[in-house]
């Protein structure tokens, strides 16, 4: 097994008495995307900062492309590139002169640095705008042109603090396939997100950070069978039969406009058979019969909903 | 790449992004130069006739000597406020925390804004020091080294006290703090020998006067320009310049490297 992009141990971080972050565990394999997920002030940032090395943690240790976070952060730093929650661009210059900024930066030799400058601007579709200062860009192309000038040293492992926060969903979609395409590169993706729909679109693996640790971490479809709230639908188009299976199972929630049964059940084979075993004796037909794993805002607001309420049976009621 | 190769290469390319800066947006340093010119003129023309009476009866030819290496500190003084003002601004952008996620030599960031910040401040003493010599300002006894020795001077006292603004920049929450808290290196040279000698002050404050920071760079830029007697001054304002550097230095970059908020 190679060693992981990322792998932090009992990260501690505390402002004064409050603590942001309370013992988190992380592991991020070569060239996977990972997904830190959160409510607002759960502590995802400050991941982020102290594994960008931006700020020291209190307690716990990590390694970041191999190198330790406080023994070596400039070999870490060289492994990386950043791209924070509020834009990192330089307002006062312009986008092209940002990115040449880059490639000093990165000791690009001049011809090098003009080379990769204009290809990231033509990729990130900033020509247009590249002579215009950076402070009057619109948000999305402020955010592109962060991107592009975290690309510009090539680095192994990206962090994306929120990335499409304020976007529109055009702006959206258009960083998804950024970020696809990274990864497609074989670059280590290391991003937090607010939005499930987010993470489970581009997660290999995701993380829930609740109050300052990780409440969940797997595939989505790994944390969406962690809550239990799955059912079973099934429709008829025959109201007589629908009647019929009304009567037989007791314990489904019925819909009798639409004709159909939520029948509770956590889509595992056993169950499922023993459901199935049930409709065969009791001669029930459906039309179409579908399976409802909880989706990962099932899993999120379960996993970080008030902790006094503990039960997750019914999370979309209780939460929402 | 060794480290000194690496600060000078990265210190360079912070040097010219602060130039650019002070390039594109020149309207911040120019404001800041109109405090000197305007305090010159109104010195030298309105207050010019009163103020000579009281240095050895001389007339305003007399008084525009005596008061011209003091404002060509005090240009000093007031561009520097420039500088706390966009160390702070510069500090509060999301691209300062990019600058430290990267492989950089850390401390080119604020050296790039000292080395930029002197720079232009000499080309604002060479503004002043034109109008000076336009309104009749006169220094024809210097010799070559003089000259070069004064150059030197105002140089050393720039670095110093671009450091402490740097200081000062690095620890205000934002651009009208940061303007605040550097004022008084434009309202130091107005209690010191710029616009009238030490001794006509009252003699409990003449101690304070004296020993200030600008005074001695003051009394010896004159004494190099105009052939006055420098004395002991020479070497106050070189360990005054030094402690204002190292002083400077020091606690700009311990801000720099402290955790960001």
């Amino acid at each position: 097994m190679t060693n992981p992009a990322i792998a932090a141990h009992g990260l501690r971080k505390s402002y004064g008495d409050k603590t942001v972050l309370d013992g988190v565990d992380l592991t991020v394999t070569e060239g996977s995307v990972f997904a830190l997920l959160g409510p607002n002030g759960a502590g995802k940032t400050t991941a982020v900062k102290i594994l960008s090395t931006l700020i020291t943690a209190d307690g716990g240790q990590a390694q970041v492309a191999g190198h330790d976070l406080t023994a070596d952060p400039q070999a870490v730093r060289a492994a990386i590139g950043v791209t924070g929650q509020f834009s990192a661009v330089d307002g006062l210059i312009t986008g092209e002169e940002n990115m040449l900024l880059m490639a000093d930066l990165h000791h690009l030799s001049r011809p090098e640095g003009r080379r990769v400058t204009a290809e990231l601007l033509e990729r990130f579709d900033l020509v247009d705008a590249a002579k215009k200062p950076a402070s009057t860009y619109s948000g999305g192309m402020k955010r592109r042109l962060d991107i592009a000038m975290t690309l510009v040293g090539s680095p192994r492992i990206i962090f994306l603090d929120e990335p499409t926060t304020g976007l529109d969903p055009r702006a959206r979609h258009n960083m998804w396939q950024i970020i696809r395409e990274l990864v497609t590169g074989g670059v280590t993706v290391f991003l937090t997100t607010q939005y499930l729909e987010e993470a489970d679109q581009l997660a290999d693996r995701i993380a829930v950070l609740h109050n300052g640790k990780l409440a969940a971490e797997g595939t989505a479809d790994e944390l969406k069978r962690l809550i239990p709230g799955g059912h079973v639908r099934l429709r008829f188009t025959d109201p007589i039969a629908y009647r019929e299976a009304t009567r037989t199972l007791d314990d489904a929630a019925h819909d009798d406009d639409a004709l159909t049964l939520h029948i509770p059940n956590d889509g595992s084979q056993g169950a499922l058979r023993g459901l199935l075993d049930h409709l065969d004796t009791a001669g029930i037909q459906a039309d179409e019969l579908t399976v409802h794993t909880p989706d990962l805002d099932d899993v999120f607001f379960a996993l970080t909903g008030d902790t006094t309420v503990t039960r997750t049976d019914q999370p979309k009621e209780a939460v929402r | 790449m060794s480290t000194l190769s690496l600060a000078v290469r990265d210190s360079t390319t912070m040097l010219r992004r602060n130039l650019l800066h002070a390039r594109r947006y020149p309207s911040m340093t120019l404001n800041l130069l109109l405090t000197p010119i305007m305090l010159l003129l109104l010195f030298v023309y309105i207050f010019g006739d009163a103020m000579s009476a009281g240095i050895d009866g001389g007339d305003r030819s007399d008084y525009i000597a005596y008061i011209v290496p003091g404002l060509l500190l005090m240009t000093i003084g007031s561009t520097t406020i420039g500088t706390a003002v966009s160390v702070s601004n510069d500090m509060t952008e999301g691209i300062i925390a990019r600058f430290r996620t990267m492989a950089i030599h850390r401390g080119s960031v604020l050296v790039g804004h000292v080395i930029g910040s002197v720079l232009q401040a000499l080309v604002s003493l060479v503004l002043v020091g034109l109008i000076a010599l336009a309104i009749g300002f006169r220094s024809n006894d210097a010799t070559a080294l003089e000259w070069l020795a004064a150059l030197g001077l105002v140089a050393f006292f720039t670095l110093g006290l671009t450091w402490i603004a740097v200081g000062m920049g690095m620890g205000s929450p934002n651009a009208e703090a940061a303007s605040n808290s550097a004022m008084p290196l434009i309202l130091l040279p107005l209690i010191s020998s710029a616009f009238v000698p030490v001794d006509s002050m009252p003699g409990w404050f003449q101690p304070i006067a004296e020993y200030q920071p600008f005074t001695p760079a003051i009394e010896t830029l004159r004494g190099l320009l105009l052939g006055t007697e420098i004395g002991h001054n020479g070497w106050l304002a070189v360990a005054w310049c030094l402690a204002l550097t190292v002083l400077g230095y020091c606690w700009a970059q311990g801000q720099f490297n402290r955790d960001p908020k």
